[in-house]
């Protein structure tokens, strides 16, 4: 039985499971759910930028330095793209269209 | 010959986070030839249907991005003509030396208000496309994944797009083509070229400097295009969006990340520019539709993602 984790957005209360192979991102696309901004898919641009709350078990892939400076990734922030869950993790979004995603404005200038 | 003075975009020094899986994205599913590699563990690719021995060096960092986009003259004579264009114009320039790119020769780097790095040069080996100069065959066996056939334009993010743009339109004799004037009606999107291509290079305004939107590469048709896209999805790579039309250059397009989250495009069939047409103006409520002709609307994602 392949192990599955299960992964919430704290922001949302947005709830889907994720395997320890696939990255959180690609696993809220691929069952249509939202709450973490989609970007270059990469590690790249850091739009997809999150947090693990609390004491989440998880592992990253390569993320770009200047969106995820070493500081930040001590306190649990990584890009959703490059994020491996072993374990439940509940995450709060950082990423830059937060505020699209929560007030439902517009694209901010 | 009326072409002289900066004749194309000649190559551009991507940072790439993991080289082997760039090179493999680069060779094997973009379709680019590995030409060379240096002892800073650079590596140099060419498309099929360039002539020299490089357009595309990619570095290793722990940030994606463009290191800087090299534009080569027509003549060396022609390249300290500019420089001195430049220099009259209040530009620094710092010399790069002959070989600090391996078979390229001496490059001029300056830096435009935008914050990116440019490089003017006159040399650099020509290796051919295998098919020769003299009753070639039409186009080379063997080729890889998507068959790019050049490097074609950079787009890139920064602040003081319009002084930026002023310097290649003033100083280094390209055309602006197209621009987008803001709800106030200031350019904040240029695109301007150096030849007759409808695009050798694009801005687009933005707070943060020397951000890179998009590499972009030529192919001939549309059902290349949709070729390619199908690539995308044998491969997994991520797509931004497409295949689609922009008004702007009427470019047919998809755009694409590499491993490294740099996003790259291949698209066919812009127009041909000539130097006696009026730039075109697209007006900020037509913005959807000068972006993506089809969606008529703006896209977060294309609109916001750089690196």
């Amino acid at each position: 039985m392949l192990k599955k984790f299960i992964i919430v957005i704290e922001d949302t209360g947005e709830e889907f499971t994720c395997t320890p192979e696939r990255n959180v991102l690609k696993a809220m696309e691929q069952l249509g759910r939202k709450g973490i901004p989609v970007g270059c898919r990469g590690g790249g641009c850091g739009v997809c930028r999150v947090q693990v709350v609390g004491n989440g078990l998880y592992r990253t892939g390569k993320m770009s330095r200047e969106q995820v400076p070493a500081e930040d990734e001590e306190k649990g922030i990584c890009l959703a793209c490059k994020l491996f869950p072993e374990g439940d993790l509940n995450l709060k979004v950082l990423g830059k269209w937060q505020n699209i995603f929560l007030n439902g404005t517009q694209l901010q200038k | 010959m009326s072409f002289t003075g900066v004749m194309r975009p000649g190559h551009a020094a991507i940072r790439v986070m993991d080289m082997d899986e760039s090179v493999t994205y680069y060779t094997e599913r973009l379709g680019l030839i590995k030409t060379d590699e240096d002892d800073q563990g650079r590596v140099y690719l060419k498309a099929w249907d360039e002539l020299d021995c490089f357009s595309i060096v990619l570095r290793e960092a722990d940030a994606p991005g463009i290191d800087y986009t090299g534009y080569k003259t027509y003549s060396r004579a022609d390249m300290d003509d500019l420089v001195k264009k430049l220099e009259d114009y209040g530009i620094d320039i710092e010399w790069i030396a002959d070989g600090e790119l391996n078979n390229c020769g001496e490059r001029a780097r300056f830096q435009t208000p935008s914050g990116h790095s440019f490089e003017l040069y006159a040399d650099k080996k020509q290796i051919g496309d295998g098919l020769g100069r003299v009753n070639p065959n039409p186009w080379p066996e063997g080729l890889k994944g998507m068959q790019v056939y050049r490097f074609d334009h950079v787009l890139l993010y920064g602040p003081k797009i319009i002084e930026t743009t002023k310097i290649f339109t003033d100083v280094l004799g390209f055309d602006l083509t197209e621009r987008v004037l803001s709800p106030e009606g200031e350019m904040n999107v240029s695109f301007v070229s150096c030849s007759n291509k409808a695009h050798d290079l694009a801005f687009v305004e933005y707070p943060e400097p020397n951000k890179l939107h998009h590499v972009s590469f030529m192919l001939m048709t549309w059902e290349e295009v949709l070729r390619a896209a199908d690539l995308m999805s044998m491969h997994d790579i991520s797509i931004d969006i497409g295949p689609t039309r922009h008004g702007i250059t009427r470019g047919r397009t998809i755009y694409f990340f590499d491993p490294s989250g740099n996003r790259n495009e291949v698209f066919c069939g812009d127009y041909t520019w000539y130097p006696d047409r009026e730039p075109i103006t697209w007006t900020a409520e037509e913005l959807g539709r000068a972006i993506f002709y089809h969606d008529r609307r703006l896209n977060e994602n294309f609109l916001t993602v750089v690196t």
